[in-house]
């Protein structure tokens, strides 16, 4: 059985760290002001594509749309064991919301031939929307296996897995081919150090630009007989419609941001001590609080 | 004068025939929305054997349920359940959509949202009726739906509106929306809609389910206790339950504790766990992450006790005690028995 299973992830900015400056008049986000990494749920998702390849044999592509610097999470998955990358890169789709998002992504599922799993972490921690996973599958017609914590069994033509509902646990079998998004369920394998040393040359066309203005496509000849160029691509070569990507393809605008300040509102200091703990006490007795 | 907007939907989540209660706080919400923009409420339930709970929608403002009933539809899949709503679209256009934002409220809301082409907003905490100037685009639009959610790991707060056709579609957290006051004398319709498949919607097979209801009802907890990583072990966790028994109170924690494997995720408050907000929460060696707050800013009182004097916890609490909750519980729960 070789399948192809691929699995889109996202480089996000690391939300525990932000500083006001990081969002721009319009109310996006500037990336660049933010230390940038590996979605963590899609790390999840990565690990049980290579699962997969280890129990079964397979292919593991992995995708990404985002800035030419999102190749650094397409080499992070190079180094854990994915066969090949592919960057979605493009100016036009700057301002996607997520629908817009997923349809330029079911574009890329299409560009790659036959693709029997689709895998997606469960969500990204600079939106939490989990809407691209259900909404890719929509766009493909594809079933969709949301919130999967483990696969069953993976055959030819069809899949079993368990996957958290409220309050418990669910086995859902489907048909291939079928999306599914991941959630934290597995430990995501460290970067193998063969890998790296192998991959750490891997770079899409836009980098060896950077890096070689005058030599770039003979650089990339090179790259590519050894398998260590970057699938890199635009809109226009997925096939996606321009007024279905970026800003023109996004219903929600954002009309207005604002920082989450620390209200430092009236707190009243209590003495840990049993006189103070002991008057306040009576003073939530009092305003029946504590009842 | 016909009505020329479309109606507020709330789509209802049930349970083996018990309503989600995001699905109440959300027809109380929609009620409102519709007070202000001269239409109706109505609810779409879908299931096996449901109209039994039409009345307790009725009594929360709906004025009309649209009911799906199909052995097909029982349990929850996915495919069916987008197929029935995304039909009722088409021909009813409504103007506003909720789901809230549960496991099911998030898988099925982007599968809607994405076949109709609508905007689609995750996670709400607050709605509201405004107006809207997309400079950008030099275009205004009257009475929009305000789609309030925080962001980027709930350090802002964003307001988003749907510039294109209708449906405005959100999924909403529960707890944030507040329970009406049900009035069961409330009277309203029910409509049947007549559920068509393909077999390409029923492919997905449930072939094992195991649920349980959560060990903990948080979210109409009046009192709250809980307990982050400065609790230490999971033996020192009894503490905080002690105190949630001698108050009358419910046990709660923060990620760092569940994380820890000191308490099952069911106790989890904050922007992974449950939104609560009680009377009174008492945050014991909880620091206070962005995370964490999002999911209790909003309670009546707040107490912190912390040994650091620095915790951000702090600047959300109406007390503050800087000290040993090693002491400081032991002798609240002795102050308050006292009292008592």
């Amino acid at each position: 059985m070789n399948q192809r299973i691929l699995v889109f992830v996202k480089q996000v900015p690391d939300t525990q760290n932000i500083s006001g400056d990081a969002m721009t008049p319009e109310g996006t986000v500037n990336r660049a002001a933010l230390p940038a990494i590996f979605n963590p749920e899609d790390l999840n998702a990565l690990e049980l594509a290579l699962q997969l390849k280890e129990r079964y044999g397979a292919e593991v592509i992995v995708a990404t749309m985002g800035m030419p610097a999102a190749a650094e999470v397409l080499r992070q998955s190079l180094y854990r064991g994915a066969d090949r990358a592919v960057l979605i890169t493009d100016r036009a789709l700057a301002g996607a919301d997520t629908l817009a998002t997923s349809y330029t992504l079911s574009c890329c599922v299409k560009a790659l031939g036959k693709i029997d799993l689709v895998l997606c972490g469960r969500q990204a921690i600079d939106g939490d929307t989990a809407q691209v996973g259900p909404q890719i599958a929509e766009k493909l017609k594809y079933p969709q296996l949301c919130y999967v914590e483990e696969v069953r069994e993976l055959s030819a033509d069809s899949i079993t897995v368990r996957r958290a509902i409220e309050g418990g646990y669910e086995v859902l079998s489907s048909p291939l081919p079928a999306l599914l998004t991941v959630v934290d369920a597995n430990e995501p394998r460290p970067m193998n150090a063969k890998r790296i040393m192998k991959y750490k040359r891997a770079a899409t066309k836009s980098e060896l630009a950077k890096k070689f203005p005058e030599t770039a496509d003979a650089e990339a000849e090179k790259l590519l007989a050894q398998n260590l160029l970057i699938d890199e691509r635009n809109a226009a070569s997925i096939g996606a419609e321009p007024d279905r990507i970026g800003f023109p393809g996004s219903p929600t605008k954002v009309k207005q941001v604002m920082s989450v300040v620390l209200t430092a509102g009236e707190v009243k200091q209590i003495a840990p001590t049993e006189e103070g703990i002991s008057l306040l006490i009576h003073e939530l007795i009092s305003d029946h609080t504590l009842g | 004068m016909s009505q020329t907007r479309g109606n507020v939907w709330v789509f209802v989540e049930q349970e083996a025939g018990v309503v989600a209660n995001v699905s109440l706080e959300l027809i109380s919400k929609a009620r409102e929305l519709a007070d202000r923009l001269q239409v109706k409420v109505e609810a779409v339930l879908l299931g096996n054997d449901v109209a039994k709970v039409a009345p307790q929608l009725f009594a929360y403002g709906c004025d009309k349920v649209l009911l799906a009933e199909d052995p097909r539809l029982e349990p929850f899949t996915v495919m069916p359940f987008a197929r029935v709503i995304m039909k009722l679209i088409l021909e009813r256009h409504p103007n506003i959509l909720l789901f809230g934002a549960t496991l099911k409220g998030r898988e099925l809301a982007p599968r809607v949202a994405s076949e109709k082409r609508a905007g689609l907003t995750a996670d709400c905490t607050d709605l509201q009726i405004d107006d809207f100037e997309d400079k950008k685009n030099g275009k205004s639009y009257t009475d929009k739906l305000m789609q309030i959610r925080p962001a980027f790991g709930g350090n802002i707060i964003a307001t988003i509106v749907n510039t294109w056709d209708d449906p405005q579609m959100v999924t909403v957290r529960p707890g944030v929306m507040k329970l009406g006051t049900p009035d069961f004398d409330r009277q309203g319709e029910i409509e049947r809609i007549p559920v068509e498949l393909d077999a390409a919607e029923t492919v997905v097979k449930v072939i094992e389910r195991v649920r349980a209801d959560k060990e903990v009802d948080l979210q109409g907890a009046q009192i709250i206790v809980a307990g982050g990583y400065g609790v230490g072990s999971k033996a020192n966790f009894q503490l905080i339950r002690d105190l949630a028994a001698a108050l009358g109170g419910e046990v709660g924690a923060s990620r760092a504790a569940v994380d820890a494997g000191w308490i099952s995720h069911d106790y989890q408050i904050g922007q992974t766990g449950v939104t609560v907000r009680p009377r009174l929460y008492i945050a014991c060696g909880i620091s206070g992450a962005i995370q964490h707050r999002a999911g209790m800013a909003d309670s009546k009182k707040i107490i912190a006790i912390n040994t650091d004097a620095g915790a951000p916890i702090f600047s959300c609490a109406d007390y503050g005690i800087v000290g040993d909750l090693n002491t400081v519980i032991p002798a609240m729960i002795k102050a308050f028995k006292a009292k008592h």
